[in-house]
């Protein structure tokens, strides 16, 4: 609790608060909260503003935006965690392989970060989707892979820093296999300032299935997904402009919302980590 | 002094690594197009093609082929400046890339030019007066411009200025050989591009000044009664700029990246837009090739950004230099 005191002592904490609670709270209590059903089409209601009965108005097939933005917080926040947890660990076990390996696995899993660092961050799940096909499962894995070396390049450079201090060197006097070594004192030590990337990277995952999914190669309709909206939005421009509002809108909150937590916890918990992330 | 000899070592051991990066993902480009669920001709030809045609065009594509003399087939072909042939008509990629190359790059060196010099601007004020109101405004300003997506801007500007207001034409790259009317096209898309980079530069380039401005020579300077401005932009500002000179080499290739959005949602010809067609319609050897000019444009801006920074910063020559004699 004190801890969420310290967080919300800044304006930008406070922002930061309201608006990831805001969109946990639509994610998870989603069906009591959207006042229809997400994919209720309507067609005589089509592209209407905002009235009582759609407070954000309706969309091309006449389904209530502000219902669709509901639903389509699930889909953000379900792919942004499903991402971060699938490359947080892969990227954790192979950062602290490769600082423990012999050199030339080290190198190895070096040289693969660096492969797939080369290329532009969305550049690399376009063509990942490009090969894999679009789809929720195929965005959730290819995003994981482009955020991997992330993970791993923190993991490794911790454990480096670690490896040598006195009390892993007196565990493995004492004995300790290395399984335990590095479960129960390599990764309790390094994961603070993982669990702050995690937490940074989250907006970033968000904007890339949005981006994907508004131009078409990610989360396939009538899902909804924000990217999706969006893109409706952007396709009846000239009719309408609350769906395009209302949707990006929506994305603006929840990436500012996330990177302030994420900025607000980094300062919280470590200041010393400010210039280290 | 800095012998030359160990310069160009340093220079040829960083570009070898740099081309290796782009060498292992070129392999991985070409993996991955191999594990295509099913094979990639039928993908493109359809399940209806004969198996004759299949065949021939996975030879022309060189998947009849074991994946080592393919990455090797692809650097030979290179050399000759040659990327493969679009799937659908035949043309040369290369031709492609070479035509939609000058409108993405005019749109990213704005772009980046755009961020700079914003970025700069709002880093001295903020620095100015650290902690005061404007200094907080711009730093919850550099958030928000950082966090949100350049496809939601594009859109939005779209939307206001050019749907709204009329202001601004709504699609297009302007006609050919008129300068001012490819400006004015040019105008929006650049905006939306570089806004998260102006969040960047500024809030990247405001901790470096603050850092520089805490150090003796600054504080000396002050001693001398040198005017705020000269100390700010001459003696703080170029030491600390070096930081954001690394950042930007990134950031370019970022940006090459992100013109995606923006090429498709202002409709303009380019790298981003031709890399999404090709994606729609499974044109892999132009996706391929789009891909491989990228990731080289981007390993290469990080490259020039990195020994950029070695040569304007005497503290990172000096460093250079005493490694070299602990080898």
């Amino acid at each position: 609790m004190r801890f969420i005191l310290d967080i919300a002592r800044s304006p930008g904490g406070t922002f930061a608060l309201v608006a990831v609670a805001l969109v946990c709270l639509a994610a998870l209590a989603a069906p009591l909260v959207a006042p229809h059903a997400p994919n209720a089409i309507a067609p005589v209601d089509r592209l209407l503003g905002p009235s009582l009965e759609h407070l954000f108005g309706t969309d091309h097939l006449g389904r209530d935006l502000l219902s669709r933005l509901v639903y389509g917080s699930r889909v953000a926040l379900g792919i942004a965690f499903s991402v971060i947890s699938i490359s947080l660990t892969a990227g954790v076990a192979l950062g602290v392989t490769a600082a423990l390996s012999p050199r030339a696995v080290d190198l190895l899993i070096v040289g693969l970060f660096d492969v797939v660092t080369s290329f532009p961050s969305i550049v690399l799940a376009l063509a990942l989707v490009a090969v894999f096909g679009p789809g929720l499962g195929n965005v959730v894995l290819m995003v994981s892979i482009v955020f991997i070396p992330h993970f791993g390049r923190v993991a490794r450079a911790q454990t480096l820093a670690l490896r040598n201090s006195t009390f892993i060197e007196a565990e493995v006097v004492l004995g300790a296999e290395r399984w335990r070594i590095i479960l129960h004192h390599v990764i309790p030590n390094i994961i603070g300032p993982i669990f702050v990337l995690a937490c940074m990277d989250i907006p970033v995952v968000i904007t890339i299935e949005a981006g994907l999914s508004f131009l078409g190669l990610g989360v396939r309709p009538p899902l909804a997904s924000w990217g999706n909206l969006l893109n409706d939005g952007y396709t009846y421009l000239d009719q309408s402009i609350w769906p395009a509002l209302s949707s990006g809108l929506a994305l603006m909150v929840a990436t500012l919302g996330f990177s302030l937590l994420g900025e607000t916890l980094r300062d919280t918990l470590d200041p010393k980590l400010r210039k280290a992330l | 002094m800095l012998s030359r000899a160990f310069l160009y070592t340093h220079l040829a051991f960083k570009l070898a690594m740099a081309l290796l990066a782009v060498a292992g993902s070129v392999v991985l480009l070409l993996a991955l197009i191999r594990m295509i669920p099913g094979d990639p001709a039928t993908v493109i030809l359809g399940s209806r093609a004969t198996p004759g045609a299949v065949a021939a065009l996975n030879a022309r594509i060189g998947l009849d082929k074991p994946l080592g003399w393919q990455t090797a087939d692809f650097f030979m072909s290179l050399a000759r400046g040659d990327l493969g042939a679009d799937v659908f008509n035949g043309r040369p990629v290369s031709g492609l890339i070479v035509a939609a190359l000058p409108n993405t790059m005019a749109l990213a060196v704005s772009a980046m030019l755009i961020a700079v010099l914003s970025g700069v601007a709002l880093a001295l004020l903020s620095a100015k007066n650290p902690g005061g109101r404007g200094d907080r405004a711009i730093a919850f300003l550099s958030v928000g411009f950082i966090s949100t997506p350049s496809f939601v801007v594009s859109v939005f500007l779209l939307m206001t200025l050019s749907v709204t207001l009329g202001w601004f034409p709504v699609l297009g790259a302007g006609r050919d050989g008129d300068f001012v009317d490819q400006l004015w096209h040019l105008a929006l898309p650049t905006v939306a591009l570089s806004v998260g980079w102006i969040g960047y530069v500024a809030r990247l380039l405001r901790s470096s000044l603050l850092e520089t401005l805490g150090e003796n020579h600054i504080r000396t300077l002050n001693a001398y009664g040198v005017s705020q401005t000269k100390i700010f932009v001459k003696y703080a500002l170029r030491p600390a700029i070096l930081p954001t000179v690394a950042v930007l080499g990134m950031g370019f290739g970022e940006l090459l990246g992100g013109a995606v959005f923006t090429e498709v949602i202002f409709n303009r010809p380019g790298l981003g837009s031709l890399i999404y067609d090709a994606i729609r319609t499974r044109n892999y050897p132009v996706v391929q090739g789009c891909v491989f000019v990228v990731v080289l444009l981007y390993v290469l801006t990080n490259l020039l950004a990195d020994l950029l920074q070695t040569f304007l910063d005497p503290r990172e020559r000096s460093r250079l230099i005493a490694n070299s004699r602990g080898r």
